[in-house]
């Protein structure tokens, strides 16, 4: 019996168990127990949630190990952590601690502005972020099994977000109905890999599992997400910053499930509280701007 | 008339089974609701996280009306994080599962993501080409009960598809693949549950 670990299909097949689900992040094991129960289908393992790393400023890097193996004693789902844009060493580490997926992220500073990790060399999957097709199929060409549209991290604004969701969306259903003789014009223009233009061809859609991120704060955001048809949501600060993370990661998750019918996001969104303070993407210069970052 | 296949669809990768199926040409249906089950004759659990399912199942009202149909006779399917629900004991602490197939599961039981592997297999009653098992953080079946048939087994022995009546399960996810014949073994199972009720 030949058993082969680390190939493609079960780097994506990990991301298409996560369908349909709520990633949230979690700077400690109690966080991290409140929602496993709440009904969350991974963790993302942090020091500091995205909003924040923003009020601290300074450079955000890899969480403490330490912070990260105590998230994985204390759930039973998959735990992610986030390595730097380029930082192929903190990947690395991010394997020997054996967490199940690596975010190479953004949200953190990054340490190489010209390359991303190439992602082959681990047999841990990596979801990269963002802003656009040309983006996520670069990073689906270095290896990236899993893709999340970037958002704007920590501001609990969805304006971002549903920017990025509707231009890969829009430029798969462009793609698809093109003739095979345009295909490599547009690979051109979008500075895609062509055999991945050619698959989004034939899918109409992402060859990997497309989850949204970066400014989901309420039930009605998460489902407004999977309503313009991403895979799943994850949720940054929007949970452990509002009011009461219990009730908001629960309705959340509901609200993710039941997406398309309107009576029970109505039903969860009801008496949650405050949810996590916004700020108008607006308003930040462009120095602070999370999803410029990387390319 | 063929069967009418409902696919749990609360968390997992309940899409790629309903794509699977459609390709077959079968009826499907996605279950998120109790009032959903109605007229189905067969169910899917699909793979996912089978904490979260367990616990959505809670949450949405799904579980015993669920439990109700598989023990009246409605063909029941587990891949991986379904067959968790579907077992009556768990090794692990968590989640609760069904307690209907006379199973005990090990959850996780190859590791973490990166000891995830595919291999290829032989199943008894398809024939003899190999079919292509995927294992993604997958479960295995500790031991099984009266009434259980094995129907694969790795190398070492260790069960990873089993059918008890009109229930299957399987660690791995034959819906990641193109092999239809253990979705087509199902199938047959719904069936024959349709025609006796």
């Amino acid at each position: 019996m030949v058993v082969e670990t680390g190939t493609w299909r079960v780097k994506v097949g990990l991301a298409q168990m996560l369908k349909g689900g709520v990633i949230m992040d979690v700077v400690t094991p109690e966080q991290a127990k409140i929602a496993e129960d709440a009904g969350a289908c991974a963790v993302m393992a942090l020091e500091r949630v995205p909003s924040d790393i923003r009020a601290a400023g300074g450079v955000a890097r890899m969480a403490d190990p330490t912070v990260i193996t105590r998230i994985m004693e204390t759930v039973t789902i998959p735990v992610m952590a986030k390595c730097r844009i380029g930082h192929f060493v903190e990947a690395q580490v991010l394997e020997a601690l054996g967490v199940d997926y690596i975010d190479e992220s953004e949200v953190l500073t990054p340490a190489d502005e010209n390359h991303h990790v190439w992602k082959y060399d681990f047999k841990v999957p990596f979801v990269c972020g963002c802003r656009d097709l040309g983006e996520a199929l670069r990073r689906i060409g270095e290896g990236a099994a899993m893709i999340r549209t970037k958002g704007e991290a920590g501001t609990g604004n969805i304006v971002e977000a549903v920017r990025h969701a509707r231009a890969v969306n829009d430029t798969c259903r462009k793609i698809q109905s093109m003739g095979e003789d345009e295909l490599m014009a547009e690979a051109k223009s979008l500075g895609a890999p062509f055999e991945l233009v050619m698959e989004v061809h034939k899918l109409g859609r992402l060859p990997v599992v497309n989850f949204a991120a970066g400014g989901i704060a309420t039930p009605a955001d998460a489902a407004l997400m999977m309503q313009l048809g991403v895979d799943g949501v994850f949720v940054g600060s929007g949970i452990f910053k509002s009011g009461n993370p219990e009730a908001f990661a629960r309705a959340i998750v509901q609200a993710t499930t039941h997406y398309r019918d309107p009576n029970i996001i109505a039903e969860v969104s009801k008496g949650l509280g405050a949810a996590m303070p916004g700020l108008d993407v607006r308003s930040l210069p462009q120095g602070e701007l999370l999803a410029t970052r990387g390319w | 008339m063929g069967a009418k296949i409902g696919v749990l669809a609360v968390q997992g990768d309940f899409l790629e089974h309903l794509r699977f199926l459609q390709r077959m040409g079968v009826e499907t249906r996605e279950i998120r609701l109790p009032q959903q089950l109605e007229g189905i004759d067969g169910i899917i659990i699909p793979g996912g996280e089978s904490t979260t399912i367990c616990r959505l199942m809670d949450i949405y009202g799904i579980r015993e009306p669920l439990k109700r149909r598989i023990r009246s006779g409605t063909a029941a399917w587990g891949t991986c994080a379904g067959m968790i629900v579907l077992a009556t004991r768990l090794t692990n602490d968590r989640p609760m599962p069904m307690g209907l197939m006379n199973i005990v599961v090990t959850r996780n039981a190859f590791g973490r993501q990166v000891d995830s592997f595919e291999t290829d297999i032989e199943v008894a009653g398809l024939g003899t080409d190999a079919f292509r098992a995927v294992f993604i953080r997958a479960p295995i079946v500790q031991s099984v009960g009266d009434g259980v048939e094995v129907l694969a087994k790795l190398d070492d022995g260790t069960p990873v598809a089993v059918k008890q009546g009109n229930m299957l399960g399987t660690s791995f996810h034959p819906e990641l693949t193109d092999d239809t014949r253990i979705h087509e073994l199902f199938l047959g199972m719904a069936e024959a549950s349709s025609k006796k009720r």
